[in-house]
């Protein structure tokens, strides 16, 4: 279930990306220009995609949470950041740089530190 | 620089970047700490409720049933929906790429309150793990701003 929750998390987030993208750059302004950039945003067919898999995140965290430590699953899920950078790079076309893989490189080792201790530790 | 390459033409070149480096970095706060207080409170909500060891649709919908009771749980959403908002908006101007390992900033906020607020035990492995996570962020953030 933890690396269900992990899928899920890099999928939704990059749906999320891709329709913010479309929408372009929100700016702070009057009301009604807000209200513009909202219903842009619940009309976005990516964004409700986006929405539903991290619902199903939500649900799957949730029953996840009954079972481990919120200090144990929270950094667990680092994984997914090498997920989004790999995906952000072969479907958005991004640039990921030598210091974001290096950086990635290190989330992967502490993961890895995290993952070596008990999955509960209150009863 | 990612956040500058996005930059439209037209305007002062260093003023606007400062700007958005502002604006990235408000709205990466209010992710980080509206997200991760948002599940701790959820988290709380969802201790009291009684654990589940099989995942069945009746023990799903129980569990869940009773981990809406409490409003800690209604303030970790109300949280959560304002950390979803401010990563919508974040999300229309940076790369997916930045922005995602940037958020892992709640690492030191999440350890940090399930420790204070949540009784959990994190011993010396798992810090290490979050400082080697913080450290991995910091690289990447480094060459970006």
């Amino acid at each position: 279930m933890l690396a269900l929750t992990i899928v899920l998390g890099a999928v939704g987030d990059l749906l999320l990306s891709t329709g913010m993208k479309q929408i372009g750059r929100v700016e702070l302004g009057p009301a009604a220009a807000m209200g513009g950039v909202f219903v842009r945003i619940i009309t976005n067919a990516e964004i409700w995609l986006g929405i539903a898999t991290l619902l199903l995140l939500f649900g799957c965290s949730l029953v996840l949470l009954s079972r481990i430590d919120y200090s144990y699953a929270q950094p667990a899920t680092a994984v997914g950041y090498a997920l989004v950078a790999l995906l952000a790079y072969s479907v958005l076309g991004e640039v990921v740089t030598v210091s974001r893989w290096t950086g990635i490189g290190c989330i992967c080792v502490g993961v890895a530190l995290v993952g070596r201790t008990p999955p509960r530790t209150t009863v | 620089m990612h956040l500058r390459r996005r930059r439209p033409g037209g305007t002062d070149a260093s003023t606007h970047d400062g700007v958005i480096v502002l604006r990235t970095a408000l709205f990466l706060s209010i992710v980080v700490l509206a997200g991760t207080s948002g599940e701790l409170f959820m988290a709380h909500a969802m201790k009291q409720a009684a654990r589940t060891e099989t995942v069945t649709h009746a023990a799903v919908v129980g569990l869940l049933k009773q981990g809406f009771r409490p409003a800690a749980m209604w303030i970790g959403l109300a949280l959560q929906a304002l950390a979803f908002f401010a990563l919508l908006a974040l999300l229309s101007w940076a790369d997916l790429s930045f922005v995602v390992p940037a958020t892992a900033l709640n690492y030191v906020v999440g350890a940090a309150g399930s420790a204070l607020f949540l009784r959990e035990q994190v011993d010396r492995t798992r810090w290490a793990g979050v400082l080697l996570v913080c450290i991995g962020v910091a690289v990447m953030c480094a060459s970006e701003l």
